[in-house]
């Protein structure tokens, strides 16, 4: 199946990890406060996916995320996880089963990176064998050296560091739900968007089911196979998947909310693993600048690519530079455009118009050659994305203010 | 001067270490008083203000007098001293409880119960470590204040050195009364320096590498 935002629940369902949540007819009203924080809120998020909160501040959004683990609790309603109406359950208990990530990651300062993520195994009695095992493959998953960062306290880490830990705590347990409230908000914006591409490679291994809130719609079309637009109250204006959310937003306050340049949003919706790439002439330091342009020349490409001894990409250099040159150098050339797999066709495009090449360096696993992307490739794409949200999509949660009358 | 000390000088240990042992076990049971109180208020705006305006007045009061108040329902000896030092000691250590506990980091507690950790557990895990080093600093406040309280224990016959002082005073003009004085002053001075050096020790050992300063 297709990994990106439009992925539905199609495919290999056994590899989900998360549980389904359901919330019915939730309602907060805080005494002294004539209309609802939060007014009956019925949301259906499906098991295994990411879904993103949206909205202006205020308008609820929070208050309904707190709802879900029931660090508020609800006036009226019932919340239920899988199969079970945890409503009336232990609170503690609850939110030891439930993966809670706060902004700046929420760590304990007093405790080192292993003691914080060791907290809820703890709690919940295993061994300390298990939990050392445990962190160090946490540790692992948040592209943390366990050896490095175990035995650290959380003022020696950097901001996206602590993010970091504060999800590998959150995963301690391997909880089926992932609660985040404005995750990546207390970050700059390179780390913001290391962060997320992280995120979406822990969501593709883990499967989770992901309920993230944030004010920032870009960032809920990057990481959200569902989006939930709310407006004040907690009232449901539009959920449906990023695509069709930018391609027919369902009133004025949407569209406000999306902003402008809709179109190039839609570029956050496709991932560079997504796009056909092209093909490249590769070459080795050390090799001769004649022969290399030799070989360019015939397969008619602008470029050749150079990779070190583990097939990492070190140099671009085009036939111009080829032909000025007699051999190739083994010098890391740090102008080089380069792209992860997972980075976004944004991202990808922003890279190539920095570049000025028009194309850039695609590169997999350890930072492995796997292709180039060109600026006629992200066209393409934005076509097909165009084609795509047009159709129906069958099978949509449900999210509504209204009142719902359900068997049992 | 020597002399003097020479002379007495088991008497003078005997108060000494009196002294020091009446304000240690006091500052325990402050320590847990004061903490204790914090933690009932510190939540709640106008409790706070409530417990900080207490201590301020609260060391107001002169210990002398207060002293001589507790004899009517307390009596002579060490219960009225400990009461009275305790009284004293737990002033500063409750301010500073509520002050440390107020400025725990709320995204810090969140986190916490958002993780499931029982109110009780966030309290002892969490806020208490973190507020820690601002609780200890008061310890030593208090350290410092109640050792020159505890020589007025002397009036109600407590233990310490406030004895040599009493002493001194009512024989004033006589033989050694000026020593017997200047050596109980001294006395509380150094042990209020050990006491303070004692207190600085255990903040080290007892405030975790992160949050140390």
């Amino acid at each position: 199946m297709s990994d990106t935002a439009t992925a539905l629940p199609q495919g290999d369902e056994s590899q989900i990890t998360g549980k389904s949540i359901r919330l019915e007819g939730v309602t907060k009203r805080y005494p002294g406060q004539t209309t609802p924080a939060v007014d009956g809120v019925t949301l259906e998020i499906p098991a295994g996916q990411v879904v993103m909160l949206v909205g202006p501040s205020g308008c609820g959004k929070t208050t309904t995320l707190k709802m879900i683990n029931r660090l508020i609790e609800p006036t009226d309603g019932r919340i239920v996880l899988g199969d079970e109406d945890v409503t009336d359950i232990d609170g503690d208990q609850l939110r030891r089963r439930i993966g809670y990530v706060i902004q700046a990651g929420g760590l304990f300062p007093h405790m080192t990176v292993a003691q914080n993520i060791a907290i809820v195994p703890k709690m919940l009695g295993w061994d300390a064998q298990r939990i050392e095992e445990r962190t160090t493959e946490l540790l692992d998953l948040v592209s943390l050296d366990p050896d490095t960062y175990r035995d650290r306290y959380p003022k020696e880490l950097s901001g996206g560091q602590q993010q970091r830990v504060g999800v590998a705590r959150a995963l301690a347990a391997d909880p089926p739900v992932l609660l985040m409230d404005e995750p990546f908000g207390a970050v700059d914006p390179i780390t913001r968007q290391r962060l997320q591409d992280e995120l979406i490679r822990i969501q593709h291994e883990l499967r989770k089911t992901i309920v993230i809130v944030t004010h920032d719609f870009d960032e809920a079309v990057k990481l959200g196979d569902w989006i939930v637009i709310f407006r004040e109250g907690a009232q449901i204006v539009q959920y449906d998947t990023p695509e069709r959310i930018l391609a027919e937003p369902a009133d004025e306050f949407v569209e406000s909310f999306i902003g402008s340049g809709a179109g190039l949003k839609q570029l956050n919706l496709r991932r560079v693993r997504d796009v056909e790439l092209r093909e490249a002439v590769t070459a080795r330091p050390g090799e001769a600048a004649a022969d290399v342009l030799a070989r360019v020349e015939q397969a008619k490409h602008g470029h050749a690519v150079i990779l070190d001894e583990r097939d990492r990409p070190i140099g671009w250099p085009s036939r111009r530079q080829l032909s000025r040159l007699t051999t190739l150098a083994d010098a890391v050339d740090e102008t080089t455009p380069i792209v992860g797999q997972d980075a976004t066709l944004n991202d990808a495009l922003d890279e190539m118009l920095v570049s000025s090449a028009g194309a850039a360096i695609v590169t997999g696993r350890r930072g492995v050659f796997v292709g180039v992307i060109t600026v006629e490739v992200v066209m393409e794409a934005i076509r097909a994305v165009r084609d795509a949200a047009g159709d129906d999509i069958g099978g949509a949660p449900v999210g509504t203010n209204a009142e719902v009358t359900q068997d049992g | 001067m020597g002399e003097f000390l020479a002379g007495r000088f088991n008497e003078i240990a005997f108060a000494s270490v009196q002294h020091l042992s009446l304000v240690a076990q006091s500052l325990v049971i402050a320590t847990v008083i004061g903490v204790g109180v914090a933690a009932l208020v510190y939540r709640n705006q106008a409790a706070s203000s409530l417990a900080n305006g207490v201590t301020a007045i609260g060391l107001t009061i002169p210990s002398f007098a207060l002293i001589g108040l507790m004899v009517a329902p307390l009596g002579f000896g060490v219960t009225p001293a400990v009461v009275v030092v305790v009284f004293y000691a737990v002033l500063p250590i409750l301010r500073n409880a509520v002050v440390g506990l107020a400025g725990v980091d709320p995204g810090v507690v969140e986190s916490a119960r958002g993780i499931g950790m029982s109110r009780f557990r966030t309290f002892w895990r969490v806020e208490l470590p973190i507020a820690w080093p601002v609780i200890l600093s008061g310890v030593r406040i208090s350290g410092q204040m109640v050792m020159g309280v505890a020589a007025v224990a002397a009036f109600v016959l407590g233990p310490g050195l406030g004895g040599l002082i009493f002493q001194g005073l009512s024989r004033m003009g006589g033989a050694g009364s000026i020593e017997s004085i200047v050596t109980a002053v001294v006395g509380v001075i150094l042990l209020a320096l050990v006491l303070d050096l004692v207190l600085v020790a255990i903040g080290r050992l007892t405030t975790p590498r992160g949050i140390r300063v």
